[in-house]
């Protein structure tokens, strides 16, 4: 059997070869008269996808509608509707297949004028490589520079200018390099790296699938060569496990399954898994499959789940590992591709979908609008069709989502009109990274001054009968922490002092939303009750903290932060009761002030620290 | 470590991706069983999507009774092996008024059997979403179909009411009266489908094999006689020669193919050598230019 490259294949030898190609998305995009269509037409033809039957009506539509004089016209192969080819227009995003024996591929075809934002970011978002087209002769126009805008916006990281009708400017080394410089700067300036230019002509087909001896300065690679080398280097085994779950199954009362596709990462059975938004969490019994159970499944196969433990997971849920979740979010930054005819206007409601979930939602604020031509931030209020903005979006429930370039199954979302039912938007979760990161060492501006106070610290512990402190009771979840802060609360009201609680979950409603459950998240979550313990202590209160802080670093840094003479770390053994590792990754401490044992009641807890503090000369 | 996934078992699991959210996401779906080789695939991935349970819905065969006779043989005992509800919907009314594609013709018999059998059909049991084999690479007016394709009220698809399709983000949404046509095997061409079906050893109706048939040679393509409903014309006289069919619709419809082709390597090998599109086979595209074009509108698949 022969192939494009020549060789002879038995049938056999030929479809273990197809078998195992992998898939490559990419898109076109260019305007009218770039010679988008005729490059893929090239391609088509080149790679041999096109049929006999097909070729024939080609040279006859050649001759009807054609633009090259009754010549063969490639473009004729692409272009669909035949009121499209009628007009001579192309209205929409049109797919196209073909394959070599390195690599099968899917080309997402974006017309280049009407309706070309919001058709670019539709096939921008199935790719991961892009391809603009560019006439030689006119060089980077507006036009290249608004798809290598969208196409980073949509976070393709593979970028393409194929200088086009390299023959009718000569086939003019400093004209295309003068042009790849410039396509260089632009990318360079929206972060996409090593963009590629290639001379071609797709008429006649130089350096689309064979190289052009009509140049010979150029030694890189053609458009396939390109095509079928680029890493597809999306789903990572090692990325963080994501998947959303799209139902489950029960055919008999011991399997009960969650199936989804697996959006990042990969799972192994006994892998800590977590159930997002309620955050309960289990491990992974099996990976079923009617062939047999699956050893591990990898992003992105579609998967079935079985769990250790019989806990809530339901359609719209996410399963993530333990250790790497996803942020916990009911308000939000994103960026949107306004895709309707009504504009966008701040504070209407929208249905939300985003990973498996449907929910409602108000887009609260447009921040700004970018400008496709100048990347500029204008100053918005409403967003019109096919324009691009930053927006705050505010869930009606909680969302497990990442930032779109972080995952994109989890930070990708449409808007859909209520009323209409139309798809209104796309968008893209920007969440800043600082979210993040623990912020024990970060400064606060030199500038801020410190806040006078009229009542001075003795006054104070003269009215409280007390001096400032902190006590920060740590231990698992359901180990009776919050029992104690209570108990404490109540023991120190009556005697007249001046307590507060800061209660781990009341913080993660609060000040803390923002944050995941991951490593960073939980330190992060630990450093803003203990700053915010910290503006107590001045104001001569005693602030009862009572949360997980599971890491011993962020405990230590807390008593850096507020003193040793006036912190004291209250223990709690016990807890929701894991056989081994405990999931929060509580690490018990040694340098606890005060141990509480398991089944302790939480008046005696109470009393003990109450000991203490008097032992400290901190209660009067 | 990166996936080590094929581009096999990428379009599988969108395929799979693609059943499940329809079953999540529509009060009465459907799964559109027309028995040839992307119907096989279709019914595979439904039943691996839905293991252990049994896909969600059930099948419906719009019959037009002119199918070839293997080509039933084979539905039945598929679907009382899989243990799955078949629905087969045939348009009486266009039975009674006598219409076949011989008296008829092509447009009128596939139009009054096929599009109006497959509405009166889906009308009749109120399901919302259809699900097809449909690819995109069969037509070049299919190169833009949506995966999941809006129908209004009438079942008229609408270029411009489509909704634009983001990452593996569907809208479902439906108002009363509307429906959805599902296409999980949107991204599949051909040769996938033939791939897929040799790797996991799916079994085809035998139509898909050259053997030795009875056959008139008519208005340029091979017209295998089924049955004796098939009138001869003048200097006809059915041949016996080796054939296969490449697509399998009605049979006075279907061109078959002169092949030596016995098994599915050697279908796939005249699939790359020959490359002559399947769809040449079907007589229906022919009638007019951009004919699919107009049976989509009219809710054709």
């Amino acid at each position: 059997m022969s192939t494009e490259t020549g060789a002879t294949l038995t049938v056999q030898q030929y479809l273990r070869r197809y078998e195992e190609n992998d898939l490559l998305r990419f898109l076109t995009c260019g305007s009218v008269d770039d010679g988008k269509s005729t490059l893929i037409g090239r391609l088509l033809l080149d790679t041999g996808r096109i049929y006999q039957d097909h070729m024939r009506s080609l040279e006859a539509d050649s001759r009807i509608h054609g633009t090259q004089g009754g010549e063969l016209d490639l473009a004729l192969l692409v272009d669909g509707l035949k009121s499209e080819r009628e007009q001579g227009i192309t209205i929409d995003v049109a797919w196209r297949y073909f394959a070599t024996a390195k690599r099968s591929f899917i080309i997402a075809d974006c017309p280049g004028h009407e309706q070309f934002t919001r058709n670019m970011a539709t096939g921008a978002s199935h790719c991961q490589l892009a391809i603009s087209l560019i006439d030689a002769r006119h060089g980077v126009t507006t036009q290249t520079r608004r798809h290598a805008f969208i196409s980073s916006l949509l976070g393709i990281r593979h970028v393409v200018a194929a200088v086009n009708k390299m023959d009718l400017v000569g086939f003019s080394e400093s004209r295309f390099r003068a042009i790849e410089r410039e396509f260089q700067e632009y990318c360079g300036k929206l972060g996409i790296p090593d963009p590629v230019s290639v001379p071609i002509s797709a008429r006649d087909g130089d350096n689309v699938v064979r190289r052009s001896e009509r140049i010979p300065w150029y030694s890189g690679n053609s458009i396939i060569d390109l095509l079928e080398s680029v890493p597809v280097d999306r789903h990572s085994a090692d990325a963080p496990f994501r998947m959303c779950v799209q139902g489950s199954v029960r055919p008999t009362p011991d399997f009960r399954g969650f199936f989804g596709t697996v959006a990042s990462g990969s799972i192994k059975p006994g892998d800590r898994i977590r159930v997002l938004p309620s955050g309960r969490e289990t491990r992974l019994r099996r990976i079923a499959s009617p062939s047999g159970d699956l050893p591990i499944v990898v992003a992105p196969a579609a998967a079935l789940l079985l769990f250790e433990d019989e806990i809530d997971c339901a359609r719209g849920d996410v399963i993530a590992g333990v250790g790497s979740d996803p942020h916990l979010l009911q308000r939000f930054t994103a960026d949107l591709v306004w895709m309707q005819e009504t504009p966008l206007v701040q504070g209407t409601q929208w249905l939300l979908r985003l990973g498996t979930k449907s929910t409602t939602c108000t887009v609260r604020r447009v921040l700004w609008e970018s400008s496709v031509d100048t990347l500029e931030h204008l100053p918005a209020g409403s967003l019109n069709l096919n324009a691009i903005g930053r927006v705050e979006i505010e869930s009606e429930e909680m969302l497990a989502l990442d930032d779109y370039d972080a995952c994109r199954p989890l930070g990708a979302l449409v808007l859909v009109d209520k009323l209409t039912n139309a798809t209104a938007a796309a968008g893209m979760v920007r969440l800043a990274s600082a979210h993040s990161e623990a912020h024990w060492d970060t400064e606060s501006s030199a500038t801020l001054q410190a806040r006078e106070s009229l009542v001075s610290p003795g006054q104070r512990q003269a009215r409280f009968a007390q001096k400032p402190a902190t006590v920060l009771i740590c231990g698992r979840p359901g180990a009776g922490k919050t029992a104690i802060a209570a108990a404490l609360e109540r023991m120190l009201f009556d005697r007249g002092h001046a307590a507060v609680v800061l209660d781990g979950q009341a913080l993660r409603r609060t000040i803390s939303r923002d944050l995941g459950f991951g490593a960073q998240a939980r330190s992060e979550n630990l450093r803003r009750a203990m700053d915010l313990a910290l503006l107590l202590n001045e104001q001569g209160l005693i602030v009862i903290a009572s949360m997980v802080a599971p890491q011993r670093e962020a405990r230590r840094r807390s008593r850096e932060l507020l003193g040793t003479h006036h912190f004291v770390l209250v223990s709690v053994d016990g807890g929701r009761d894991d056989d081994s590792v405990d999931p929060t990754g509580f690490e018990p401490p040694s340098d606890a002030e005060i141990t509480v044992p398991c089944g302790t009641r939480a008046a005696d807890a109470a009393q003990k620290v109450i000991d203490l503090l008097r032992a400290r000369g901190l209660l009067h | 470590m990166t996936s080590t996934l094929t581009h096999l078992d990428e379009l599988e699991a969108e395929a799979i991706h693609i059943f499940r959210e329809t079953a999540a996401s529509f009060q009465r779906p459907v799964l559109m069983y027309s028995i040839g080789k992307d119907s096989g695939v279709l019914l595979h991935l439904a039943m691996k999507a839905f293991w252990p349970a049994k896909p969600p819905f059930p099948l419906l065969h719009v019959d037009t009774t002119w199918k070839f006779k293997e080509m039933i043989a084979f539905r039945d005992r598929k679907v009382r092996e899989l243990g799955l509800d078949l629905i087969i919907h045939v348009n009486e009314e266009g039975l009674r008024a006598g219409v076949s594609p011989i008296t008829h013709g092509s447009k009128i018999h596939t139009d009054v059997m096929k599009t109006q059998g497959l509405r009166q059909a889906l009308d009749k049991h109120g399901f919302d979403a259809a699900i097809g084999g449909a690819r995109r690479d069969e037509e070049k007016s299919r190169a833009k179909e949506r995966v999941f394709s809006f129908r209004d009220a009438n079942h008229r698809w609408e270029p411009r009411t489509q909704r634009p399709e983001l990452w593996n983000l569907f809208n479902t949404r439906l108002r009363p009266g509307e429906s959805m046509r599902v296409f999980p095997l949107s991204n599949w061409t051909e040769l996938d489908v033939w791939l897929y079906t040799h790797r996991h050893g799916l079994e085809v109706v035998p139509l898909y094999f050259a053997k030795e048939r009875p056959v008139v040679e008519r208005d340029g393509s091979l017209i295998l006689v089924d049955d004796d409903r098939l009138p001869l014309r003048e200097g006809e006289t059915p041949q016996m020669r080796s054939v296969r069919l490449r697509t399998l619709g009605c049979y006075p419809l279907s061109g078959a193919i002169e092949s030596q082709a016995r098994t599915l390597p050697e279908v796939i090998e005249e699939l790359l050598i020959a490359r002559t599109s399947e769809r040449q086979g079907r007589l229906i595209d022919h009638d007019v230019t951009g004919s699919m074009e107009e049976k989509k509108r009219e809710g054709y698949f």
